[in-house]
């Protein structure tokens, strides 16, 4: 069983569900093929995922390995350049309506928050439902308030990002693309730039959110939540998909050489 | 008092007031006046400086200065020591003249008007918390042209030729519409130079590059001489929508470098969690993306429009006259020559008030935009 490394916490100390976690039948995002290269370097190689509604996916992998990059191509922040994304039944390309329809629908939490500093909390959380999606702003925001509640930071609504601790900014960037209602959540390493004392904080919040039911990709080394919440743990490795599993069998029981060496590094 | 030899249980250590020498008068005193040996010096002679400055220079500018007289001449005979103070009747008679230039007499309640609806134009640019500041600044957008038309005489009005215009209320016009519309093209620029574009970044280049490259005097000329060249035969195209158009294009240049300094500063997350938002190009740009990048280049931005408007005064070398081409035109008078002193002053002072203001403004936005902590 995994213990706890330095930047991560116990796996005892993580939340776990309190009702069972089930996967849809339908698809939500299909990878076929998918290559992409940043210049010269082949970052992404031959990507085939499936991943069905409902389904909690956590990505693990060394740095480098092309994980944020896979995810970042879900929402067409990064471009791929061969293969086949559909996301939702929309097939990702170069037109436009179609990648800001994704988008909206697709949410994305990073590492380094990316926070609006010019806009107070509640204001982050509105901007988009008023302009992209025309809802009213007295709906905007009260929707917005029951969102910050969710995330447990209802008081800090009129705060500018700035004033807020790590953990909590990680938090309303949650509750930001919650606003927009999103099918699916895409988390990009999001605990990785917090303090340990916020890791659970954030965590917390992402296990209440599975338990919605919703879609997740996550990438984290936070294992304890992997164990806890996702329903299958993907590694990868060179741009590569190496091994994939049920959290349980990838940890006691990894079938490749190279996750065998990850897992003894991290672990 | 708290002895501070006293000491506390580990935990129950109350909080102390900081030692009186440290906040308050004396402690700016002991910080800012005499925090070393050296600073002492420097304190000492900064202030005998101003003891021997200040005294004699108010009273060549204030006390023993004449206000009213009707020549050079009496000016000096009414002072102790001729030529020993400033003589001020020299502007107060030619005040006028100093703000309207050769406006109509007639017509110059247009211009005192028009200074009315400036500053009604400003107060909800400058303030965002007035009462119904959307209707103002719709008002404000229409400024420039209401005041335009009213000035060179639309509305039914007696026209009013344009090279009529001078003094404070030539630089006023040309300073205004500099900034109104330096602001927005320049924007315009600066977004158009960071495109994906190749096409659009091209030209966005050359044009900035151009106009940078040449000095404001050159275009003058440019505009004063050769556009005639340009157009066709007989077109009829006012000098000063001339200069107005050359001073906004130089104006933008700058703005746009300004601005492009301000854009580059956001980092790529912000772009990024605009996107992933669903926001369209425009829309990241106007919410997003703008708002932070025009915070980050207020002092560059502010920068330049002090610049524009103090370049105002080249319009003199194409024959306009501005207030410093009144005082300098004045100085040629034989009853009141050698009285170039008060001129400069006097145009000093009003180009400092101007550009001062703008440059206090500027620090206040700054402080009241700053939301990092």
């Amino acid at each position: 069983m995994p213990t706890s490394m330095t930047d991560s916490i116990a796996e005892d100390e993580i939340r776990h569900p309190t009702k069972e976690l089930t996967v849809g039948e339908e698809v939500a995002i299909e990878m076929i093929a998918v290559h992409k290269w940043f210049g010269e370097f082949h970052v992404l190689k031959d990507i085939n995922l499936t991943v069905n509604r409902g389904e909690r996916i956590v990505i693990c992998g060394p740095s480098g390995s092309g994980k944020s990059t896979l995810i970042r191509c879900i929402n067409r922040l990064e471009e791929h350049q061969k293969g086949t994304i559909v996301v939702d039944g929309v097939e990702l390309t170069n037109d436009l309506m179609n990648i800001e329809m994704v988008r909206s629908e697709v949410g994305i939490v990073f590492q380094s928050f990316n926070l609006f500093p010019h806009l107070t909390v509640l204001e982050n959380l509105t901007v988009a439902p008023i302009w992209v999606r025309n809802v009213r702003k007295a709906e905007a925001e009260e929707a917005a308030m029951k969102y910050l509640e969710r995330v447990k930071i209802p008081e800090q609504a009129a705060k500018y990002p700035g004033q807020l601790s790590g953990g909590q900014q990680q938090r309303v960037a949650i509750a930001r693309s919650l606003c927009m209602n999103p099918r699916i959540m895409l988390f990009d390493e999001p605990t990785s730039a917090l303090d340990p004392e916020m890791i659970k904080e954030v965590l917390d919040v992402m296990v209440e959110l599975a338990e919605s039911g919703m879609t997740m990709l996550v990438v984290t080394h936070e294992m304890g939540f992997a164990t806890a919440v996702a329903n299958r743990v993907i590694f990868m490795d060179f741009g590569e998909i190496i091994e994939q599993n049920e959290p349980h069998e990838f940890f006691n029981n990894p079938q490749h050489e190279r996750t065998k060496l990850f897992l003894s590094q991290i672990l | 008092m708290a002895d501070s030899a006293q000491t506390y249980e580990t935990g129950k250590h109350p909080e102390l007031p900081p030692p009186r020498t440290e906040v308050g008068v004396l402690g700016w005193i002991k910080h800012n006046l005499l925090s070393s040996p050296l600073n002492a010096v420097m304190t000492f002679l900064a202030i005998l400086f101003l003891w021997f400055l200040i005294p004699p220079l108010f009273e060549w500018i204030v006390l023993d200065a004449v206000w009213t007289a009707d020549s050079r001449k009496e000016c000096w005979d009414k002072m102790e020591v001729p030529e020993g103070a400033a003589c001020w009747a020299f502007i107060t008679g030619r005040f006028r003249l100093f703000i309207y230039g050769f406006y109509p007499e007639a017509s110059r309640w247009r211009v005192n008007l028009s200074f009315v609806l400036l500053l009604l134009a400003i107060v909800p640019v400058l303030y965002d918390k007035m009462p119904g500041r959307k209707f103002g600044l719709w008002y404000a957008m229409a400024f420039p042209f209401i005041t335009g038309w009213l000035l060179v005489g639309g509305f039914g009005l007696t026209p009013v030729d344009t090279d009529q215009f001078g003094g404070i209320m030539l630089t006023l016009v040309i300073g205004v519409t500099g900034i109104t519309f330096s602001l927005p093209i320049g924007i315009l620029l600066a977004l158009g130079r960071r495109s994906k574009m190749p096409v659009l970044r091209i030209l966005c280049i050359m044009f900035i590059e151009f106009i940078r490259g040449v000095p404001l005097i050159a275009l003058l000329f440019i505009a004063s001489s050769m556009l005639n060249f340009f157009l066709p035969p007989g077109t009829v195209f006012d000098l000063l929508i001339r200069v107005l158009i050359m001073v906004t294009l130089f104006a933008s240049a700058y703005i746009a470098e300004v601005v492009r300094g301000g854009l580059q500063g956001i980092p790529k997350g912000q772009h990024e969690a605009a996107d992933s938002l669903g926001m369209t190009y425009v829309k990241a740009q106007l919410l997003i993306i703008l708002p932070q990048a025009l915070k980050i280049s207020i002092p560059g931005i502010v920068n330049t429009f002090i610049g524009l408007f103090k370049d105002t005064t080249l319009v003199l070398i194409i024959g306009m006259l501005d207030p410093l081409g009144i005082g300098r035109a004045s100085l040629a008078d034989a009853v009141w020559s050698g009285l170039s002193r008060e001129v400069y002053l006097f145009v000093a002072l009003f180009f400092f008030i101007c550009c001062f203001s703008m440059s206090r403004y500027s620090l206040y936005l700054e402080r009241k935009l700053h939301t990092g902590h």
